[in-house]
This record gives C-alpha cells, sequence and structure tokens, in this order.
C-alpha cells in the first residue's frame, strides 16, 4: 500500500468512468492523422506517447532487465474543462472508424464538479429531458369515415396559412370599414414560423442559410415561411432588402441591435412581416438574454453596438418600464408607431401560470397583434443550467388555457396565439405543431429542430453537444469563429429549410386530409385530438383514448 | 348522407309533393329523422294571416300541453288558429307523441307597438323559453319555431311515413315553399332538434355532409353571447347561425354568406375589385370557413330560395325548374321527382364560387359567382 500523499489524487479528480462520454479508440485502426484532435472542440483528446513494460521469463538468465515496448494513442483529458462533450466530430472526420465517444452508463459525477470557480455551469441548447413529450402523445383520431369521407392529401386543395396580427370582431371591421377607421395589419404566413435566433447567437453562415432558405419557400414554392431575428438586430443589408418582409425582427430587454434597423427604417423597402417584443423566454424563463464573449467579435459587436469580446447580458425585464402593464402596452403602442402600424407587434412571454393575465391584457391592447407563449422545452443559446432544468411551465396547458380563455370571451380569431418550446424535440415537428394548434395555437415557432434538421447541430437530449454558448460549435451553427462557421455551407442550410417546409407542408395535409379539413387551419379542432392519458386529457379538454 | 329536397312554386302546392321527391332517394337516409319547414302558408279551414307568428312544436305529454297553453297565455300572445293534425300514431316510431302543434297567434298589443327587431328578439326568446321549458322538464316539449309565415314539423322515422302518419297528403296544410331533410344520422345523437331545416329568427337552412370544422365554429359562435346560438345537435346548425350572423347581426348583403364560409383564396382575391375588403372580410370571419363536404339549402323570410356548396363540392346539389316552379335536391332524381316538367338540360349544379337563388318571383335562377363584384356599396 502506498501513503496516499504519493498519489496525485484530489478533491476534483476524475477517471474516464467519471466523465458523461467516454472516448473508445481503437489503436488498431488508427493512422495517427491527427484529424481528430484538431477537429475536437473541447481539446478533450490529445495523442500520447506510452511506454509499455514486456516482462521476460528467463529465469534461468542472470541478466537483470526488462524490454519495453512503446506506442502511440488517443487518450481522453480528465479535467472538466476538457471533458469529452459526445459531438462525435472525431468519429466523422476519422477516415478509419477508430474512434467515437459513448455515452457513460455508470452515474457520471461532473455533475458535481461543473461548478468550476465558483461559476454555475450554463450551457446551450436543452432542457435534457429524454422521452416522448406529451405532444408525441396526442393523436388525432377524428378520422372522417362516412358522411365526410377522408380527403386525399395528394389531389385537394388545401389552405394551411395562418394569420399574424390582430383581427377586428366582423362587427368593429365593417364599422371601421364604413368610417375609414385603421384597420390593424395582418399577414398570412405558413403556421411554423422560425423562431428567434439572433444573429451572435447563430454563426453569419447559418443565419445566412437560413434567410436563402426561407427567401426560396416564399418567392419558389410558394409556401409563406418568416423567420424571426432573436435580440441583436439584423444586418443593416437585410434590413435594406426585400427580404425583410420574410422577417420579423425582434425587440428585447438589452435593444442590442435596434440602433441599426432603426436608423435604416427610411431606407426600408419593405415592411417587416412582424415585431416580436421579448418579454421573456422558455429556457430560462424570468432571465434575460445572454451572448457570452466568446461570440461578441467584431462583426456581432458592431451590430450590436458594443465593444467586443464582452459578456452581453440582457435585463430580465425592460428597463424603461414604470409599471409592467404600461411597459408592454407603451412599447407596442411606440413600435406600432415607429413602422406607420403598418407591423403587426407582439410579444413573446415565458409560457407560466400567469400567461392568461397577460393574454388578457393584450386582448383589451388595440395595438398588440398576438402573443407568443414559450414552453419550458424551449432552446437557449445560453443559460444557466439550473434555469433551463428547473424553471418554466410546459407549453402544451398553458396554451390551452388561454385558447379556452378567449373562446369564453368570443375572442379567439381576435388575437392569435403561437405556441413554442419542444416543438419536434423528438423529430415529430408537424405532429407536434398540429396538436397544438388543434388545441388553440394560431402557429408555432421552431428553433432547436431547424438548427438540428437545417444545419445538422449535434445537440440531443442527452446534453449531447450543448456548447452553443461558448462559441465552439462543432458545426459553425453558433460560433462566430470564421474557422468553425466556415464548416457549415449557406447553400446547403438553404436546400435543408426548403426541404424541410416542403415535408411539414405535405405532412400538414396528411394529417388534415383524415379530418377532413382542408379549407382553413384547424385551430381549436380539439375534438380531432386524444391521448390514452387521463389527467392529461382531463386537463387539455380533449379525449381520453385507450 | 342526409337528402335535401326544396320546393318552391308560385301556386301553393302540398308538403306531401316534396316528401315524395325525398323518396326518390331514398338510399341516401336512414329514417333517422325527417325536418319539413314551410313558407307561404295556405290552411284549408283557415284564412291565414301572414303576420301572425305560428308556434310549432311537439308537446310530449298533456302535462306540457297544459304548460304550453298557459305559457302563452302568460306572456299575452293570443291563439288565432291551432291547426290540428289528423294522426295515425301507430305510424310513428316515437311513443311519446301527445300532440304535434302549429298554431297562429295574434301579437300582443304591448309587443306590436315595438319595433321590428324588439318584436323578433322577443318571438326568439319566446321560442328559446319554451325550448327551455320541455328541456327542463325531461325533454316533454319540443319547440321548433316561433315566427310569422313559418311552419316547422319534425319527426323521427322514414319521410314519407310520417307524411301518411300526419296527413300530409290531405292538402289541409298548403305552401308556396317546402323544405325536407331526411336525414342519415352520423356522429351525433338521434335527437328532434338535430333535424334539418334550422331555423333562426326567419332563416332556414339544411345540409347535407358533415360540418368538419364545427367545434372552433361552434366554439366562436358560442362567444358571441347571442341567445340563439346555442343548440347544436347537429353540427349543420352553425350553417344556419352564420347565415343569420351575415344577414342580422352584421347586415351585409346575402352576397356576402359564401364569401364568409367560403372565402376566396389569396391570388384570387388579389385580382378581386373588392379584394381588400373582401380579404378584410375573410381574416375577421376566419373562424366561420366551413370545411364541407356539403350542399346548404336556405330560404328567406320573402321566399327566397339559395343553393350553395362547400368549397371542395364533393356534395353537388342541383337546381331545376320552369318559371313558376323551382326545385332544389341534394341528387338530381330529387329534382326530377319534383318538377318533371321541366327542361332537364337546364338543370344547374354549383361550382364552389356560386350562389344560385331563386327570387320569389320564381321566373329564373340567379346566379351569382364570388369574383363578381361584390356589393361594396351595400356594405360600406
Amino acid at each position: 500500500m502506498v501513503s496516499t500523499r504519493s498519489l496525485s489524487i484530489g478533491p476534483g479528480s476524475l477517471s474516464y468512468t467519471d466523465l458523461p462520454w467516454i472516448i473508445q479508440h481503437r489503436e488498431d485502426r488508427c493512422t495517427l492523422c491527427g484529424h481528430c484532435t484538431a477537429v475536437c472542440p473541447k481539446e478533450a483528446i490529445y495523442l500520447a506517447y506510452r511506454r509499455q513494460r514486456m516482462p521476460k521469463l528467463d529465469i534461468l538468465s542472470k541478466k537483470r532487465n526488462n524490454e519495453y515496448r512503446t506506442f502511440v494513442g488517443i487518450r481522453q483529458k480528465k479535467n472538466m474543462e476538457n471533458s469529452c462533450i459526445g459531438c462525435s466530430m472525431c468519429s466523422m472526420v476519422c477516415p478509419n472508424e477508430a474512434i467515437e465517444p459513448v455515452p457513460n452508463t455508470n452515474e457520471n459525477r461532473t455533475l458535481f464538479f461543473n461548478n468550476q470557480k465558483g461559476e454555475p455551469a450554463k450551457r446551450g441548447g436543452r432542457r435534457n429531458e429524454v422521452g416522448p413529450t406529451l405532444l408525441d402523445r396526442i393523436m388525432f383520431n377524428r378520422i372522417s369515415m362516412l358522411t365526410d369521407p377522408a380527403l386525399d392529401a395528394g389531389r385537394h386543395e388545401f389552405h394551411i396559412t395562418t394569420t399574424l396580427g390582430r383581427t377586428l370582431d366582423p362587427e368593429v371591421f365593417l364599422k371601421r370599414t364604413r368610417d375609414g377607421g385603421w384597420i390593424p395589419p395582418t399577414r398570412e404566413i405558413f403556421p411554423f414560423v422560425i423562431g428567434s435566433m439572433s444573429f451572435g447567437a447563430l454563426s453569419p453562415n447559418m443565419w445566412l442559410g437560413l434567410l436563402q432558405g426561407v427567401a426560396y419557400c416564399n418567392e419558389v414554392l410558394g409556401i409563406p415561411v418568416v423567420m424571426c431575428t432573436g435580440e441583436g438586430g439584423c444586418p443593416p443589408w437585410v434590413l435594406k432588402s426585400p427580404y425583410l418582409k420574410y422577417i420579423i425582427l425582434q425587440i428585447a430587454s438589452g435593444y442590442f441591435g435596434w440602433d441599426e434597423i432603426i436608423r435604416a427604417i427610411p431606407d426600408m423597402q419593405c415592411d417587416p412581416a412582424a415585431i416580436e417584443i421579448k418579454y421573456g423566454q422558455g429556457a430560462k424563463p424570468g432571465d434575460g438574454g445572454l451572448l457570452m464573449w466568446f461570440k461578441v467579435s467584431q462583426l456581432i459587436a458592431r451590430l450590436r453596438g458594443v465593444p467586443e469580446g464582452v459578456d452581453l447580458p440582457s435585463p430580465p425585464v425592460h428597463q424603461t418600464l414604470y409599471s409592467i402593464e404600461e411597459s408592454v402596452m407603451k412599447m407596442i403602442q411606440t413600435l406600432s408607431t415607429a413602422f406607420g402600424h403598418k407591423v403587426p407587434i407582439y410579444p413573446k412571454i415565458s409560457a407560466s401560470t400567469s400567461a392568461k393575465s397577460v393574454l388578457n391584457n393584450l386582448v383589451r391592447n388595440p395595438y398588440a397583434g398576438g402573443l407568443l407563449i414559450d414552453g419550458i422545452d424551449g432552446g437557449t443559446g445560453a443559460a444557466y443550467n439550473v434555469s433551463m432544468d428547473a424553471t418554466g411551465h410546459p407549453i402544451a396547458s398553458n396554451v390551452r388555457e388561454c385558447y379556452l380563455d378567449l373562446v369564453k370571451q368570443g375572442k379567439q380569431n381576435e388575437i392569435p396565439i403561437f405556441a413554442a418550446g419542444g416543438i419536434g424535440k423528438n423529430g415529430n415537428v408537424t405532429q407536434n405543431g398540429l396538436a397544438l394548434i388543434m388545441l388553440g395555437a394560431s402557429g408555432v415557432h421552431i428553433g432547436k429542430y431547424i438548427m438540428q434538421a437545417a444545419a445538422g447541430c449535434l445537440g440531443n437530449e442527452k446534453n449531447r453537444c450543448n456548447v452553443c454558448n461558448v462559441g465552439i460549435c462543432p458545426k459553425g451553427i453558433t460560433s462566430q469563429n470564421p474557422k468553425l462557421y466556415r464548416r457549415l455551407d449557406p447553400d446547403q442550410v438553404a436546400e435543408r429549410v426548403a426541404h424541410i417546409f416542403m415535408s411539414i407542408s405535405t405532412e400538414m395535409k396528411k394529417i388534415m386530409a383524415p379530418l377532413g379539413r382542408s379549407q382553413s387551419l384547424p385551430v381549436g379542432m380539439s375534438d380531432a385530438l386524444g391521448i390514452a392519458d387521463k389527467d392529461a386529457a382531463d386537463r387539455l379538454n380533449i379525449k381520453y383514448v385507450c | 348522407m342526409c337528402r335535401l329536397a326544396l320546393k318552391t312554386a308560385s301556386e301553393a302546392f302540398s308538403p306531401y309533393e316534396v316528401l315524395q321527391g325525398m323518396e326518390a332517394m331514398q338510399e341516401g337516409y336512414d329514417g333517422s329523422g325527417l325536418g319539413l319547414l314551410l313558407r307561404g302558408l295556405e290552411f284549408e279551414d283557415f284564412k291565414y294571416n301572414s303576420k301572425f307568428p305560428i308556434l310549432s312544436g311537439i308537446a310530449h305529454t298533456e302535462e306540457s300541453w297544459h304548460r304550453l297553453n298557459k305559457f302563452m297565455e302568460n306572456r299575452g300572445f293570443e291563439l288565432r288558429y291551432d291547426h290540428e293534425f289528423e294522426t295515425r300514431p301507430e305510424m310513428i316510431e316515437a311513443t311519446d307523441r301527445y300532440r304535434y302543434f302549429l298554431r297562429a297567434y295574434k301579437l300582443p298589443a304591448s309587443l306590436s307597438a315595438k319595433s321590428k327587431d324588439e318584436i323578433e328578439t322577443e318571438l326568439m326568446l319566446t321560442r328559446l323559453a319554451l325550448r327551455k321549458d320541455g328541456e327542463d322538464h325531461g325533454n316533454d316539449l319540443t319547440a321548433f319555431s316561433f315566427w310569422p309565415d313559418v311552419a316547422t314539423i319534425k319527426e323521427v322515422g322514414w319521410p314519407l311515413e310520417i307524411g301518411d302518419a300526419l296527413h300530409l297528403f290531405d292538402n289541409r296544410i298548403k305552401s308556396r315553399v317546402c323544405m325536407a331533410q331526411g336525414r342519415q344520422n352520423t356522429n351525433y345523437g338521434i335527437n328532434l332538434y338535430a333535424c334539418h331545416p334550422f331555423f333562426i329568427q326567419g332563416i332556414a337552412t339544411m345540409t347535407n355532409g358533415e360540418n368538419t370544422a364545427f367545434v372552433p365554429i361552434r366554439d366562436w359562435l358560442l362567444g358571441k353571447h347571442f341567445p340563439g346560438y346555442t343548440g347544436y345537435q347537429s353540427d349543420s346548425e352553425t350553417f344556419a347561425h352564420i347565415l343569420h350572423y351575415t344577414l342580422k347581426k352584421l347586415k351585409l348583403p346575402l352576397q356576402a354568406y359564401k364569401h364568409i364560409i367560403t372565402p376566396l383564396r389569396g391570388d384570387e382575391l388579389a385580382i378581386h375589385p373588392q379584394g381588400d375588403f373582401l380579404r378584410g372580410l375573410r381574416d375577421s370571419c376566419r373562424r366561420l370557413i366551413i370545411d364541407g363536404p356539403n350542399a346548404i339549402i336556405g330560404t328567406l323570410p320573402d321566399e327566397t330560395c339559395m343553393l350553395v356548396m362547400d368549397q371542395k363540392k364533393l356534395r353537388p346539389a342541383t337546381v331545376g325548374g320552369r318559371p313558376g316552379v323551382w326545385a332544389i335536391a341534394s341528387e338530381m332524381c330529387g329534382v326530377d321527382a319534383m318538377v318533371p316538367d321541366r327542361d332537364p338540360s337546364l338543370d344547374f349544379q354549383p361550382m364552389r364560387e356560386h350562389t344560385i337563388l331563386v327570387l320569389p318571383e320564381r321566373k329564373e335562377l340567379t346566379i351569382w359567382s364570388q369574383h363578381d363584384p361584390y356589393p361594396l356599396g351595400q356594405a360600406a
């Protein structure tokens, strides 16, 4: 037994089996090309020389020496800073399938050490909850069988757009038409919106690819997709381009990027699709946006009007407020005025037990053009783990009770509710989206799904990758480092965006056709929904089926 | 799938003729209900003043019959005519039919002095109060309509048998307009109130097919908190209420109905002369977009008859006839049976954009297209 003092083991020492991901390396296949170590975003692996004693059992010889062999191999670092995130870039670049990360099935002890230097863990990405979501479990079961035959998804004409912006009660609409009054602006959009991911959170190539894809969907495919900027503005050339009409500009509590936007207003060729005022975010409710210093490059600093390389935390609330109600009212009215009352303005809030009161506030605000509610399964570019894991409210019941509240007031056609947070989390994007629409949403916002499907984001619910916050995105999606984001070809992203929306559009028809619906988006068609969970069925006021 | 038949003629005729027309389409209903709605009434034994509202319904028990009498007396309605059906109860499936009633009342003086709107509201509220009274007493009283010059008969069973059971062949009742629906029970229970035609304040519609957008439309109409927007034992009741909402609440011309239930596409609106207005109308009435398949046949207080299809047009109805007599039916054979002496080559099957009208003069068909200019002057 050796004395403990001679071992280099401290309280924070970890072994391979303590890490969330373990690198498995096959020396017999390795060509020592070095691609894996070069590509690893965490520098978690390194090329190591090792010496091995070769015991010789030659008892008759008087010679006392050992033989040694040396060999090289890829080894994994065991410290927290460099622990493997499971992104698998090493396997992707390996010419010989010699290396891969595998998830540790043991409980990983890094969870107790992820507060190095007193800083609680932060990450980008998602909530990390595996398994089917409630939305995944909802079935569409009012199938047209007799009097109303199911439709032909391939041949019928389907109307699958939704309205963004406030619509007036028909009697008010007619009165205003007669009197020459103001009719609030609306947009006819595809009900799956690319959710707010900022220019700053996303790399320039990713952003460009998305915009190219959105423009292609609108102008070539005839699918009126819009995308939201997130906080942080928009490149000036986009603000002054005809593509602005496909963009929802977000203003949030840091007001980042709005100097550029306001200055560009006189030169805008068209109005933006809408303005989103972010009051809250589902992934980290009650927390402001956060762009960590790693990502504040020269370009981002210029767009946002800040120095390079500083953390950009937005405050949790809008600072100009006197009272929150007044702030909401004033901001909506001010922004509506700034764009000549020709652009829908709507707030985005975190799903919350208090969502209904926000909604009712908006119902009474003539300038409010909708409400976006973002649920706990929403993603983020950066947040404290504890915010992401433990705060928030699931989206389904929140949207449902808000919708039913509007129904009670007969206002469900006036203020559209949009839902976000976990739509397509397990790949079932159309099913999830239409389930929310039938629960009462007028449309949904998708963020993580787009990153995964359009750009190959490697993140998953097992905490794979999820390093969007520190700018080392190995696919170049959320990095501001040109060496990384040049890995992402905007044209290929655009192509994927087009594929995604073509496919969602077909799947929507495949869901609506058996329900006998084709003439309008089935908002609030809750008679078509069922779930094999009595409690959920009761809560959502849909059918329990088994 | 329900079968629909409407006949309108300058000379009053027996509703039995329409039931015979229904017989031609009998493959399409299952005896789960018949509804008849008559306008332009003539009674053999009473010179009817078409201003007197007629209360139509069924008293299922003697007790409810007395309650009805008392209720109407208390409200000050003076009974002027009580049509006594000669019935053959053995031909009716249901056993709880104490009395079918069609009774003409004179308005109480206090009411007749009021405005048209107030009178119309009172008539509707009276019907609803009677309906509620029946529902509160184990459904022992059913009230279908209470309106001048409108009689409604509804019963569960096969149309012709019901006609025979109620002696509708004896020409004691005739009308210039008769709507009939033979019901095919679909998703919803067999219920007298689920039989078409549906009636609200002078407006009546009947429909075949099913309204797949029923729940969102119903929810929206309920949110208007208008007392007459109630019931919804059938998804098709919403069509009558949307027509009522269009004409009575929005006070829009009849052309607007089609623009509300099946608005034109965005690209069609872009080239429509009143496209901006119609786009706004579509947006603000978005929850009233129907999602058939349906043929909707309606009648208005001035005896105008109309036919529209849903956008998908999977249930093509036919209209045909000659000056003075016209028929609309969900099946061509129904038109044949009701107006055999017409030129069938002039029959018309509306496309998705059409509204077909037979105006009270009954001289010719009027065909409106949604692509035609919309009479904005009347709307705005």
